[in-house]
Formats: structure tokens, C-alpha cells, sequence
């Protein structure tokens, strides 16, 4: 199946684009992680850096083992999985605010103690 | 003769009842209890003897008999240790004295104790000390005996220390335990030293006269002496310590601080003779095999009976005049076990000395509870505030002068018999240890009167205390026992001892060395003589006396500063030249290791602790960096 679909378009795609792109993906959300001081947004740049590992799974699925599918199961897995760690971690989030009365991260450093 | 191990355990499931009801029992209901458990296992002790010395006399010679054996401890093949009965002449004779003496006692204690807080702990502790006592003498080995000997030691130390509230009743009992125990490290040594060569603890296997067991151990030398003749010195040490033999007497003067009727039972008629007892059961060995450790008992005995008679010399306490004069009679014992030879007619000295043990033990109880009697009767302890009560306490003051004639060696009382015995022997091994021996009967004559006149006749002005208090007998149940071993102490001397208890189990006939006896009761009566004159009237002859000797005065009062030595000994020179740089050692070296590995681990956690900030953030920051950096080193330097 991929083979017929790769020789019938001559200007495909290179992997390296999709690589490209779910690096820029991934270290937008690494930065985002790092600076952001609401946990909301550093939750989304989390969902960035999975959708980047994502990607990443499923075009190298795609381009090097077309005749295997764990990639893009796996890519599936990380969705679900994420989807439940978003649910969680709103969760923690809205007691955080509860208790702390803010979202900022710097206010959230009390489990050092 | 089964019957006998009930003898052992009726006093030890009485501790355990008595100790575990406490005082959920009325006091009377544990004194009752335990008196009459003990008057059972008294009258049992009797048809003990009575059984044993009629049936187990075959070919001439008394049998020993094991009526029960139980192998308690299986180390290894040859390493088994029994717990068992074993009846023998002396064991037997001493399961009499034991029970007899207890058994006065606890019902002395039952009156003269009535009231006093702890009166049910007390007597779980006597029972205790009864058990003990008893499987100390019927001990078929010696690591059964060493066991016993060690409870003897506890229930000691629980006793001396009843007063728990009274510092010097604490004090007195820690260093009873501690002497005795010092002692006993001895003890232990000669055990491990003489069971390891002999390759048995058995009393019947060591006695039997069988020389080749001792083949190795007594040719190995060891420092001028055969390993043989160092392992019996070393148990005669234990055995020294729990008779308070000199320099290991300090505990027992000290030990007067418990309850009197304790001191009648422990620290005068039993306890304190084990270590004769001792020497007793492993006489045969001593004998034959090692004989100048035994002549070193004698001159060891020889010394603590002089030392200890000039002690109770000036002694004021009344109950310390008699701790000395037990010390005293106790080197008596040993003098006539040291002087003895194995065998029919040379083993006069062991049958002297064991009837000794036996009389000494009926009239020194005596004395205790008649001293226990006086100080009921007056509340104090010392001979000042004593005098002219022979008349307000009539059965006390005859009961005591009964005793007093029995120590001092007056015919046809029963100390006159043993004592008499054993100066013979001396007399036999040596004149010279006669003569001096001669002369402490007369000094314990002195001292015995002194103390006698001091307390029923002397009329110094009454101290306050008995005009507030008007002095009278002690009540029946005090007496009672006191009349009994009055009686006893009347006609031990008749029992034809000889025909009991002697070195070789066989027949012995008493007859009296009538030169001897003569010269002996000549110097008791001097000795007599002169405390009459000096203490029957208040008069300035001792004071006289005292100032013309202050010296050796002023040194007996301090019992010769034997204590004083020990605490030098200990305190500075122990404590500051050895201990002290231990702890040193361990304060500083061991704790400061330690010390070191903790301060460490605080500083640097105190430095490294910014970087726990708890802020996420930074610690992504450095989860990124460290992963780039180990994806580099993967990359470029692998």
C-alpha cells in the first residue's frame, strides 16, 4: 500500500521536513516549559512536545517501515494517554488555585517542604 | 526417694505465685502461704535425711544417689550439661540446715516483718532464696551449681536492697552483688578450666578418686603450678567471695542493711557457707589432688578468722558484730577443711568443719533473730542505746546467752563440739595454727560476751528512746523460733556426727581430745572473764582500754581500712588509669568518627539544599541541560 502511494507522487514530501517540523514543534515546547509562568500554558507546551513526539512516530513510521503500524498505534496510545494526563493535571491545577489562590508556578513550591 | 524434687520446686512455684499475686493477696494470705510451703518441704527434708541415712549405707560407705536427672543442655556429644538431685551425706545434711533455718525465719518474718511495706515481695524473694539455696546443695554438676549459685547471688542482692528507699540498703546490696560476682568471674574461670581437661562437670565423675581424668590437666603447669591445682584455686576464689573470705568480706558487714531475719537466713546460716560447701563437695579432689591449694584455704581461713574476730572487736552495731563473727567462724570452717586430710581418720578436719557449718548455722540464726528481737524491741541497731533488758525481755536474753555459750565454746553447748573438732585437727596438721586458732575462740568468746553484756545487763543511762517507749518481749511467733533453735543449739552437740558426714562417706567416731577441749574452754572462759569485768557494769575500763590502744582502736573501727583500700583501688586507680582513658577514647575517637560522618552529611546537605527550590522550572532547566549534555557525550565522545 505505501509503496504504491509513494512511487505514484514524484515531489513527496521529504521525512526530513516532517523531522524539521516536530523539532521546531518540540523546542517550542521545551521553551514554552521553561519560561511560561502559568501552568496552563506550561501544560499546552507539554501537549506540544508529545504532538511533536507524535509526528515524529508516525512520519517515520510512514517513510522507513511502511510495512509496519506500531508507530502510528503508538502515535494513538500518546493521544489517549494525553488526554487523560490533561484531565489530571486540570485537575491538580484547580485545587492548586483552590489552595494557593494562583496559578503562577513560583507560587507552587511548596512540596519542598 | 522421688519425693525430693518436690523439696526443690514447691519453693519455687511459691515465688512464683507469691511474687505474681503481689498485693492482689492480703499480706497475711502470702505469709501464711509461703510459711506453710516451707514447712512442708522442711518436714520432706527430714524423711529425706532419715530415709537416705538409713537405707544408703552399703559396704561401708553412704552411697550417693541420684533420684532424678535431667539432661537439660545438649551442646555437643561431650558438652551436655544435667540439671538433677543429688543426694549425698552433706547434701543431704545441708537440705536439713537450709529448710530448718528458712523455716524459722519465715515464721519470725511473719511477725517481725507485719506491716512493713512489701511484706508480700519479701516473702516471694525468701522463696526464691530457699529454691536457690536448696538447688545449690543438691547440684550434680558443677555448672548446676554455678547456676544456683548465681540465683543465690540475685535473691542476695533482692533482699539486702528491700529497703529500696534507704540509699545505704541500695548501696549495700550493689556491692554485695558486685564483690560476690567479681568472685564468681573466678569461679566461672576454674570451671571452663577444669571441665575443659577433665571433660566433665560431674560431681560423682571428679570425686571418684579417679586419678586419670586429672592425667592432662594436672601435668600441664601453668606459672609455677599445675593447670590443676589453678583451676581449684580459682573456684576456692568464688567460693571465698560468697563466703566473704579475706579481702572479699567487704559485702557481707555492708549486707546487715537488709531485713535481720535476712541476714539470719543469708548472711549467717546459708548462704555465706557455700563456699565451704563448696570446697566440701570437691573436697576429694583438694585432698589428693592439689593439696597446697588446700593448705592455702587453711591459712587463707586462718587470716579471716583473726582479722575479722579483732574487728568484731569494737564493733557498736550489733548486727556488725555478728557479720564479723560469722566471718569469723566461716574461717573456722575453713581452717578445719584446709588442716584435713582424705580419708577415715585423717578427714577429722572436713567432718569438724562441716559439723561446724551445722551448729554455726542453728546458733548464728539464733543470734540474728534474737539481735532482731532487741532491735524490734528498741528501734535502733546500736549497743548505746541498748542495756538492762535482760529482765523486760526474759526468753530473748536466755535464747541469746544460749548462743552466746554455743559461739564461745562452752560445754555442753553445741558450737563447744564443732569448734572443739576442728581445733583438734588443727592442732594435728600443725600446733602453731592450733595455738593461734586457740586464740580467736577466746577473742570470739570476748567479743561474744561484749556484745551480750552490752545489750541484757550494762546500766548506761537510758537514752530517750526507752522512756518514751517502754521496752518489752517480742511477741510469741518472734520468740517461738528463737526458743527452737535454743533447743537445737542445746543438743546439736550430742548428734553423732561422725557417723554422718565424713571425708570418705564412711563411719567416723567422735571422740573429744580432752587436752584440747580442756585448753580451749580455759580460754573461752578468759575470754568471758574479761568482758564481764570490763561490760557487765557501766565503768571507764573500756574507755581506759581504748585510749591505751587507740591506734589499733581507731584501725578496727575502720575494719582496717580494707574498704578504703577497695575504693582507692577502684576509684583512682581503676577509674583514672584505666577507664578513664577508655572513655576518653570513646568519647573522643569512636563518638567523634561519628561525629564527623554526621556533621559532614549536615554541612554539605545545608550548602546543596538551594537547589531543592521547589521551583519546577529550574529543575526542567536542569533535566534539559543534563540530558543535552549526556546526548552530547553520547554523540561526540563515545
Amino acid at each position: 500500500m505505501g509503496e504504491s502511494i509513494l512511487t505514484a507522487s514524484q515531489a513527496y514530501i521529504p521525512l526530513e521536513a516532517y523531522i524539521l517540523v516536530s523539532l521546531i514543534m518540540f523546542f517550542a515546547g521545551v521553551y514554552g516549559f521553561l519560561v511560561r509562568r502559568s501552568v496552563l500554558l506550561m501544560l499546552i507546551s507539554v501537549e506540544l512536545m508529545l504532538n511533536a513526539a507524535d509526528l515524529n512516530f508516525a512520519a517515520i513510521n510512514r517513510y522507513l517501515y511502511p510495512e509496519h503500524s506500531e508507530g502510528f498505534f503508538f502515535a494513538l496510545f500518546t493521544i489517549a494517554i494525553a488526554a487523560c494526563e490533561t484531565a489530571v493535571a486540570i485537575a491538580i491545577f484547580i485545587n492548586a488555585y483552590r489552595n494557593l489562590q494562583s496559578v503562577k508556578v513560583n507560587s507552587i513550591s511548596t512540596l519542598k517542604e | 526417694m522421688q519425693y525430693a524434687l518436690v523439696i526443690l520446686l514447691l519453693p519455687l512455684l511459691n515465688f512464683l505465685v507469691t511474687g505474681l499475686m503481689d498485693t492482689r493477696w492480703k499480706a497475711r494470705v502470702a505469709g501464711t502461704i509461703s510459711t506453710v510451703a516451707i514447712a512442708v518441704i522442711t518436714l520432706l527434708s527430714y524423711v529425706t535425711a532419715y530415709e537416705y541415712f538409713t537405707t544408703r549405707f552399703q559396704d561401708g560407705s553412704y552411697q550417693a544417689f541420684i533420684p532424678f536427672e535431667l539432661n537439660w543442655l545438649r551442646f555437643t556429644d561431650t558438652l551436655q550439661v544435667q540439671l538433677g538431685l543429688l543426694l549425698d551425706p552433706i547434701s543431704v545434711m545441708m537440705l536439713v540446715v537450709v529448710t530448718t533455718v528458712s523455716l524459722m525465719v519465715h515464721l519470725y518474718s511473719l511477725s517481725y516483718m507485719k506491716g512493713e511495706r512489701g511484706f508480700e515481695r519479701y516473702y516471694a524473694f525468701l522463696s526464691l532464696f530457699t529454691f536457690s539455696m536448696l538447688g545449690l546443695v543438691v547440684a550434680t554438676n558443677i555448672f548446676q551449681m554455678y547456676i544456683f549459685w548465681e540465683l543465690v547471688g540475685v535473691s542476695s542482692y533482692l533482699l539486702i536492697g528491700f529497703y529500696y528507699t534507704r540509699p545505704a540498703a541500695v548501696a549495700a546490696a550493689k556491692k554485695a552483688f558486685i564483690v560476690t560476682r567479681f568472685a564468681d568471674l573466678f569461679f566461672l574461670a576454674g570451671i571452663l578450666l577444669l571441665s575443659y581437661y577433665t571433660q566433665t562437670f560431674d560431681f560423682t565423675a571428679l570425686t571418684s578418686g579417679d586419678g586419670r581424668m586429672f592425667g592432662t590437666i594436672g601435668s600441664l603447669t601453668f606459672m609455677g603450678g599445675s593447670v590443676l591445682s589453678w583451676a581449684m584455686a580459682l573456684i576456692f576464689i568464688g567460693g571465698a567471695g560468697k563466703s566473704a573470705l579475706f579481702p572479699l568480706h567487704i559485702w557481707l558487714p555492708d549486707a546487715m542493711e537488709g531485713p535481720t531475719p535476712v541476714s539470719a537466713l543469708i548472711h549467717a546460716a546459708t548462704m555465706v557457707v557455700a563456699g565451704v560447701y563448696l570446697v566440701a563437695r570437691l573436697f576429694p579432689v583438694y585432698a589428693v589432688q592439689t593439696p597446697e591449694v588446700l593448705h592455702g584455704i587453711a591459712y587463707t581461713g586462718l587470716f579471716t578468722a583473726l582479722f575479722s574476730a579483732v574487728i568484731a572487736c569494737v564493733q557498736t552495731d550489733i548486727k556488725r558484730v555478728l557479720a564479723f563473727s560469722t566471718i569469723s567462724q566461716i574461717g573456722f570452717m575453713m581452717v578445719g577443711l584446709g588442716v584435713s586430710g582424705y580419708g577415715a581418720h585423717e578427714g577429722l578436719g572436713y567432718m569438724a568443719s562441716l559439723f561446724h557449718l551445722f551448729t554455726h548455722a542453728m546458733f548464728k540464726a539464733l543470734l540474728f533473730l534474737g539481735a532482731g528481737s532487741v532491735i524490734h524491741a528498741v528501734h535502733s541497731n546500736s549497743m548505746d542505746d541498748m542495756g538492762q533488758l535482760r529482765k523486760r525481755m526474759p526468753v530473748t536474753h536466755l535464747t541469746f546467752l544460749v548462743a552466746c555459750l554455743a559461739i564461745a565454746g562452752i560445754p555442753p553447748f553445741s558450737g563447744f563440739f564443732s569448734k572443739d573438732e576442728i581445733l583438734a585437727a588443727a592442732f594435728h596438721f600443725s600446733p602453731p595454727v592450733g595455738w593461734i586458732l586457740s586464740g580467736i575462740a577466746g577473742l570470739t568468746a570476748f567479743y561474744m560476751f561484749r556484745l551480750y553484756y552490752n545489750i541484757f545487763w550494762n546500766d548506761k543511762p537510758p537514752t530517750s528512746r526507752h522512756a518514751e517507749h517502754p521496752v518489752h518481749e517480742s511477741p510469741a511467733l518472734m520468740t517461738l523460733p528463737l526458743i527452737v533453735l535454743a533447743l537445737i543449739t542445746l543438743v546439736a552437740g550430742f548428734i553423732p556426727f561422725g557417723r554422718f558426714v565424713t571425708s570418705d562417706r564412711g563411719l567416723y567416731t567422735i571422740s573429744l581430745d580432752w587436752q584440747v577441749a580442756a585448753s580451749s574452754i580455759l580460754i573461752a572462759l578468759a575470754g568471758i572473764g574479761l568482758a564481764t569485768v570490763l561490760y557487765r557494769r557501766n565503768n571507764d575500763k573500756p574507755a581506759r582500754l581504748k585510749l591505751k590502744f587507740a591506734g589499733l582502736h581507731e584501725a578496727a573501727t575502720h575494719r582496717f581500712y580494707i574498704d578504703e583500700i577497695y575504693l582507692f583501688l577502684t576509684k583512682k586507680v581503676v577509674f583514672n588509669s584505666i577507664s578513664r582513658p577508655l572513655a576518653w577514647f570513646d568519647r573522643h575517637i569512636v563518638d567523634g568518627f561519628m561525629n564527623l560522618l554526621a556533621t559532614v552529611s549536615n554541612r554539605v546537605s545545608v550548602r546543596i539544599k538551594g537547589i531543592q527550590s521547589g521551583h519546577i522550572q529550574q529543575y526542567a532547566w536542569v533535566f534539559l541541560f543534563a540530558t543535552l549534555a549526556i546526548a552530547g557525550i553520547l554523540l561526540f565522545v563515545v
